[in-house]
């Protein structure tokens, strides 16, 4: 057997703790209010277009993305605005947000809101773009980088291929496994948008080997189509980052600074592919998505299909309680996700998972020192020197930091996770990277 | 509920810790041990526990008194000190030069430059060098394996037997007689078993495989350097032996002999003292190796492992300056 693809440099293999990846999408009642954050995609805030007070329908325009990267935001329940103020968001910091009061659930006429697959295209591929644009679709692999920008290729370069990230390398999270597994026809129909959006003629489906189920399934949709191909690939964290999706499926490597469309390729995650079909199949805006509701302890973890602003609590409810022993609770998968400050957090885009951890692996051991082992530098799929980079962060030796590539780190946590002394190299380089940003755009100046 | 906990990612972590990698080492050096205990008897048992209990009284003693900081005995890295430290020296040493060298080891090697994690050479080596400069008649008088065994209690070994329970090692012999003086000596089954003069640890090339082996397949060491350091070595002797087999003994007496095996597994592979990347490692391993068989073939030591491993650790932080991994997403001919 030939071996299955993946990418070279480095990489780790935690436990991979998919315990829900049996458990059917199940749709989530309609919470009594939504707090819906106006800056949920990478980029600018969008401007809020509605006022207190005023009735909404589901679907509705709520907040304008008026910048080249932002996105539209859509009111994900029907009912009343009961303020537009701060709220704690699942950054930990109280962000701009609008809170509707559900009653009911009306939908605005022109969506279509029945389970039909519609398979024919009949938009173009400008009507494509500007019905992304219009539905507030962003990346939903958690990056929430707007997704109609993501399809106008720059001038002077050309997209060979779409990639069609359906790794999910991170452990517990399940959500685009069952995406993949019960909505493959509504996705190739996605992809096939994507595709003619693009305007690329190839596209290449990354799944991890320990979704066999996905694989078998995509292969069969996919070979009703032309060119698009379902790609096995060797189970490796963080294999779901773009340039190391792009590495292992193609050998490509994407320089360092700059976007995959450098060497040809546009990558979208498997529910952004999901959400173009919605947006412009079926019209209807970014107002809800799947979540991985979690945890070892958790009674039942399953995956729910939640509106855009549902408080955590209410898919912690839903999943069975919180368990006595909660030390935890992470917004997004165990390797890359914010630890939450508290449940009444809203789920927005970016939201893939919500995992419960019990006292015991909440706190960090004690930091010990560094015994120079290397196994960070093992372990960073970007060849950088984690523990290195992380005493000179720490040292505030921001010019040597440069030099050695720390804006290059990913940020997987790959580093930290080998660490035998416990220590929190990633956290010393987040500190790192705005410092050294910062100096890089004096010297611009 | 309680307050939640906030840190940040990841929020999972790799079942590992610093003693977990320190007590595999110990259980890889296990062999190597029993062949000590088997080969010099009470004697080797005797070596062990000077070496050992003296490098955790230091270690200590010295974060207790005088770095006033955490103790941290408990890591394991001074077992490992010790062992190392037991494994380099003769089964006859006196019992107080051992504990020079395990203080010369913590101290010097270790604890002056602030600990785990901080010293550029390798302690055990450290300690080593200093008791083969100082002490260098008990250093070089090696008692016999097995034959030796009775000879010796725990309270050191009579002097008086001294003379007819020691000879030299394979190495000695080759620096004193030349080639043709070789074939006095054992044949290769009994040098890879450990029938043959030398330090304690560095007798049976097959028990220290063996751990060798055990420390890779854990992963707690890489192949670089020990690939890197027996090829090179291997590849110089074989040279020398192909250019002139009357004068320079043959490749693979190089390998089993002497604390070649040792070093390459258990000494130049020290996390703290070896270099970080692939690349710097395997010039590490070159340099070492190159550095080891030109000692024992050219200079006036026998042995050159302890040497040569101690002048790469000192090129080891020129050799993380000038070679870094693999970098992704940059031309490889960017020099750093």
């Amino acid at each position: 057997m030939k071996a299955l693809k993946t990418f070279k440099l480095g990489g780790i293999h935690p436990q991979e703790y998919k315990i829900s990846a049996d458990k059917p999408i199940e749709v989530l009642p309609i919470p009594k209010t939504v707090n819906i954050p106006v800056a949920q995609n990478l980029g600018a805030p969008s401007k809020v277009v509605v006022k207190k007070g005023e009735q909404v329908k589901t679907g509705q325009l709520i907040a304008k993305g008026e910048a080249f990267i932002s996105a539209n935001v859509h009111a994900s329940v029907s009912g009343k605005v009961k303020k537009v103020d701060e709220v704690l968001d699942t950054s930990g910091y109280k962000r701009l947000a609008v809170t509707i009061q559900s009653e009911g659930d009306e939908w605005e006429e022109d969506i279509d809101t029945s389970e039909e697959i519609k398979k024919e295209i009949t938009a173009s591929q400008q009507e494509i773009i500007d019905k992304i644009q219009e539905k507030g679709v962003v990346g939903l692999g958690g990056a929430t980088f707007p997704s109609h920008v993501k399809l106008k290729v720059p001038e002077g370069k050309t997209a060979e291929y779409l990639i069609i990230n359906g790794v999910e390398c991170e452990p517990f999270l399940t959500s685009d496994h069952r995406l993949m597994v019960e909505k493959g026809e509504e996705l190739m129909v996605g992809i096939e948008l994507l595709k003619k959006g693009l305007g690329v003629e190839k596209v290449l489906i990354g799944i991890e080997n320990n979704k066999p189920d996905a694989i078998k399934y995509l292969s069969e949709v996919a070979s009703q189509y032309e060119n698009i191909e379902v790609q096995p690939l060797k189970v490796k964290y963080p294999q779901g980052g773009e340039k190391q999706l792009i590495k292992a499926l193609l050998g490509r490597e994407v320089p360092s600074g700059k976007l995959p469309i450098e060497v040809g390729c546009v990558v979208n995650n498997v529910g952004t592919a999901y959400a173009v079909y919605e947006a412009v199949q079926k019209n209807k805006p970014l107002v809800d998505r799947v979540v991985t509701v979690t945890g070892k302890n958790l009674e039942k973890p399953c995956n729910l299909q939640v509106r855009i602003g549902t408080p955590v609590q209410d898919l912690i409810d839903k999943a069975g309680g919180l368990p006595e022993d909660t030390g935890k609770v992470v917004n997004g998968g165990p390797m890359m996700g914010k630890a939450l400050t508290s449940l009444e957090a809203p789920i927005v885009k970016g939201t893939s998972g919500v995992i419960v951890f019990p006292k015991g692996e909440a706190t960090r051991v004690t930091q010990k020192t560094c015994i120079r082992c290397g196994k960070c530098v093992e372990a960073c799929p970007m060849g950088l020197e984690p523990f290195y980079l992380a005493q000179l962060a720490e040292k505030e030796l921001w010019d040597r930091a440069e030099e050695n590539l720390i804006m290059d780190c990913i940020e997987c946590g790959s580093c930290h996770y080998t660490c035998p002394s416990g220590r929190p190299l990633l956290d010393y380089i987040r500190v790192g990277k705005p410092n050294v940003g910062q100096m890089i755009k004096n010297r611009g100046n | 509920m309680d307050k939640l906990v906030i840190s940040g990612s990841p929020h999972v972590h790799q079942n590992t810790s610093i003693p977990k990698l320190m007590y595999m080492v110990v259980i890889a050096m296990i062999p190597a041990m029993l062949v000590s205990f088997y080969m010099f008897g009470l004697g080797a048992l005797r070596v062990f526990l000077i070496a050992v209990l003296s490098c955790y009284l230091f270690e200590y003693l010295i974060q207790r008194y005088l770095i006033k900081g955490p103790i941290t005995i408990n890591d394991g890295s001074a077992l490992i000190t010790g062992i190392l430290l037991a494994f380099n020296v003769p089964s006859s040493i006196p019992w107080w030069m051992m504990v020079v060298g395990a203080l010369v080891a913590i101290g010097m090697g270790k604890m002056s430059f602030g600990g785990l994690g901080k010293n550029p050479f390798n302690p055990a080596l450290v300690g080593r060098v200093f008791m083969l400069i100082s002490f260098p008649v008990e250093m070089t008088r090696w008692p016999k394996p097995i034959v030796s065994r009775e000879y010796f209690s725990f309270a050191g070994v009579d002097d008086k037997v001294l003379d007819t329970v020691t000879g030299p090692t394979p190495l000695g012999v080759l620096q004193e007689k030349g080639v043709e003086g070789l074939s006095q000596t054992s044949n290769y089954a009994d040098l890879m078993l450990g029938q043959m003069g030398g330090s304690m640890g560095e007798i049976s090339a097959i028990a220290l495989v063996i751990g060798g082996l055990y420390l890779l397949f854990r992963r707690v060491i890489s192949w670089h350097i020990p690939v890197a350091y027996l090829g090179s070595s291997f590849a110089l002797a074989a040279i020398l032996w192909f250019a002139n087999p009357t004068q320079y003994a043959d490749p693979f007496f190089h390998l089993v002999t002497g604390g070649l095996i040792l070093g390459v597994f258990y000494m130049a592979t020290d996390y703290v003292s070896s270099p970080i990347s692939a690349k710097g490692q395997i010039i590490f391993g070159v340099g070492a190796g190159v550095l080891t068989i030109l000692i024992r073939v050219f200079g006036s030591y026998p042995e050159g492992v302890s040497f040569a491993i101690l002048l790469m650790n000192a090129a080891t932080p020129l050799i993380n300056n000038r070679f870094k991994p693999k970098r992704f997403g940059h031309k490889p001919a960017k020099a750093a």
